[in-house]
């Protein structure tokens, strides 16, 4: 009865296979996933979804027979859910701890470089501060938006959780470990805080680079605008890389996926997205 | 023959006993289940006894990066949001069970408990969604207060959610009520009004209670609403306005991090404290239900 099962899906998957189009002459690093099958499942960081999102979908386009899901649950989840062997691969904003990788036997492969933005509302007049005044905003010291040349509102800052990766890149190398208001609100993603800040004409509040559109606002930081070329030349500091982790050697479909992300393919996803490839 | 023949008797009594076995087995599951999870929390909150650690959690600030681990304002925060959901929903849902029960015309009657049943059905997830678009900026404009995710706007969509348990809970008291207590005040030229009045709150005392502290504990138990609309910055619901953390939502946004931290162990104390709140509030319904026995003015069943 099983071999009846496998002879069907194998040829299932060679009908299958064979009425796709090949027309785009580019799809070499899809050609790896032709005779594989099986679900590929991505917890994790919640910067990384959108370049899985695509990812996955121009995958499973080509070949139906291989299933990728793609969560979120920040930086934290990536690390528990892949170690716990939960999910194929967990993704992090942040290179992991020696525990973490003596923990579980972690492998980390970095895709992309990713930047962390201070942003407002689209309604702010506000378009650039120092990295001082933002220190000093998220500590609660400058609470009026007139004090950095805004209008006379009270500041709403918006923070994330403990457990974001965005949170880590932005409180080191921007805000310097300095505190952050006990008042601040705390969202738990990178899309929640997208919504709060598009909400809320009074707000600011940080998101990785590849999340920024045009319902919020990006700062400049000190005049050094937050987009991909200055976090490459090194002109715009608060910058991490983007990994996808596995527990020990992945197998062959999820070792495909990884090939394809770090691919031309995939670097052309993660460039339109934001981000920058890295090899 | 309703009992037919002897030997079918005995197949009855066969299926019986394999029922009550399946349900003995249901049981014994479902209490191996609540103990283990009890065990297992009393095991994980294990270190912060013995390492001493427990002052630190019981303390009266969070700033885990800065080395204070307390969760004594996100148990403030639970409770001043159920407490504040409870005293918006209750006053309603006890108005909507006396109308229903003895005041409505029958097909408004019919109406309304079908919207209640109906709440019910609605996944909290939506009365968040719904909540950060309409509720939300309706609080930040109107009330300019803060940014519009505050206690006040999660106490109020926690209201209507634990709207509907009031109410059918203390719905199916009244309905236990004799109905010759209604009957002989209505003789003796009760209005309606007056029969509420008078009449069925008095008998109904106890159901009243019973369905707050059920609300209340719905209320202590709900994670989403808080999370999406509380805005869970850890400090102390000084005012209807700030921004608070609750029990359950500190929990899902703690739970990510690195396992060895002591931020990751405060999410243990934080179970455990919402484990025997809910506790207690089972027994005390328990021993509400039993020490007022002949209060009740149930008819005989």
């Amino acid at each position: 009865m099983k071999t009846i099962n496998l002879l069907w899906l194998i040829t299932v998957c060679f009908l299958v296979s064979a009425v796709m189009p090949f027309d785009q002459g580019h799809c070499n690093a899809l050609e790896s996933f032709k005779n594989l099958n099986g679900t590929i499942s991505i917890a994790g960081g919640t910067a990384h979804i959108p370049v899985m999102n695509d990812a996955a979908k121009t995958i499973m386009t080509f070949n139906p027979a291989v299933r990728i899901t793609v969560e979120g649950g920040g930086t934290g989840v990536g690390v528990q859910k892949v170690g716990e062997g939960l999910v194929d691969i967990g993704n992090t904003g942040r290179a992991l701890s020696p525990e973490e990788i003596g923990k579980y036997g972690l492998r980390s492969y970095a895709f992309a470089l990713d930047g962390v933005a201070a942003v407002v509302n689209a309604q702010n007049s506000v378009s650039n501060l120092s990295a001082e005044q933002i220190m000093d905003i998220f500590a609660g010291k400058i609470s009026n938006w007139k004090e950095v040349g805004g209008r006379d509102a009270a500041i709403h800052l918006f923070s994330r959780d403990e457990a974001s990766g965005t949170r880590e890149v932005f409180w080191k190398k921007l805000l310097k470990q300095g505190t952050v208001a006990q008042s601040a609100n705390i969202v738990p993603s990178n899309g929640a805080m997208k919504v709060a800040v598009a909400q809320d004409p009074n707000a600011i509040g940080y998101v990785s680079i590849g999340h920024i559109d045009e319902s919020v606002k990006a700062l400049q930081l000190d005049g050094v605008a937050a987009s991909q070329e200055n976090a490459l030349n090194g002109s715009y500091p608060v910058v991490r890389k983007l990994y996808m982790n596995t527990r020990g050697e992945p197998n062959p479909l999820v070792q495909a996926f990884i090939d394809y992300i770090l691919s031309p393919d995939g670097a052309a996803i993660i460039r339109r997205h934001g981000y920058f490839p890295i090899e | 023959m309703p009992f037919g023949r002897p030997c079918g008797l005995r197949l009855r009594s066969k299926l019986e006993r394999c029922i009550e076995r399946i349900l003995l087995i249901a049981t014994a599951i479902a209490a191996v289940a609540i103990i283990s999870i009890l065990l297992l929390l009393a095991y994980f909150c294990l270190p912060l006894f013995t390492s001493g650690e427990l002052g630190e959690v019981f303390s009266r600030r969070w700033q885990p990066f800065a080395g204070s681990y307390g969760i004594l304002p996100m148990c403030a925060g639970s409770f001043a949001i159920s407490l504040l959901a409870l005293f918006l929903a209750f006053p309603g849902a006890v108005a909507i069970c006396f109308f229903v029960h003895s005041l409505a015309p029958a097909p408004a009657a019919g109406l309304l408990k079908t919207l209640v049943h109906f709440m019910t059905g609605i996944p909290t997830v939506i009365y968040g969604f719904v909540s950060v678009f309409l509720l939300v900026p309706l609080m930040r404009d109107w009330l300019s207060a803060g940014t519009g995710f505050t206690l006040l706007t999660a106490a109020i969509t926690l209201s209507l959610l634990i709207l509907p348990t009031i109410v059918l809970v203390f719905q199916a008291r009244l309905e236990r009520i004799d109905p010759t207590l209604t009957l002989a005040s209505a003789a003796l030229g009760f209005t309606p009004i007056e029969q509420v009045r008078h009449v069925l709150i008095p008998a109904s005392a106890q159901g009243l209670l019973v369905a707050a502290i059920l609300g209340f504990g719905r209320a202590i138990g709900d994670t989403l609403i808080s999370l999406m609309l509380a805005g869970n910055a850890a400090q102390f619901p000084v005012s209807l306005f700030v921004s608070i953390r609750t029990l359950t939502a500190h929990i899902a946004l703690v739970l990510a991090t690195d396992s060895q931290s002591m931020a990751y162990r405060s999410v243990f104390a934080a179970g455990l404290v919402l484990f025997l709140l809910m506790g207690m509030i089972n027994l005390l319904i328990q021993r509400i239900g039993r020490a007022d026995n002949e209060k009740t003015y149930e008819k005989d069943r």
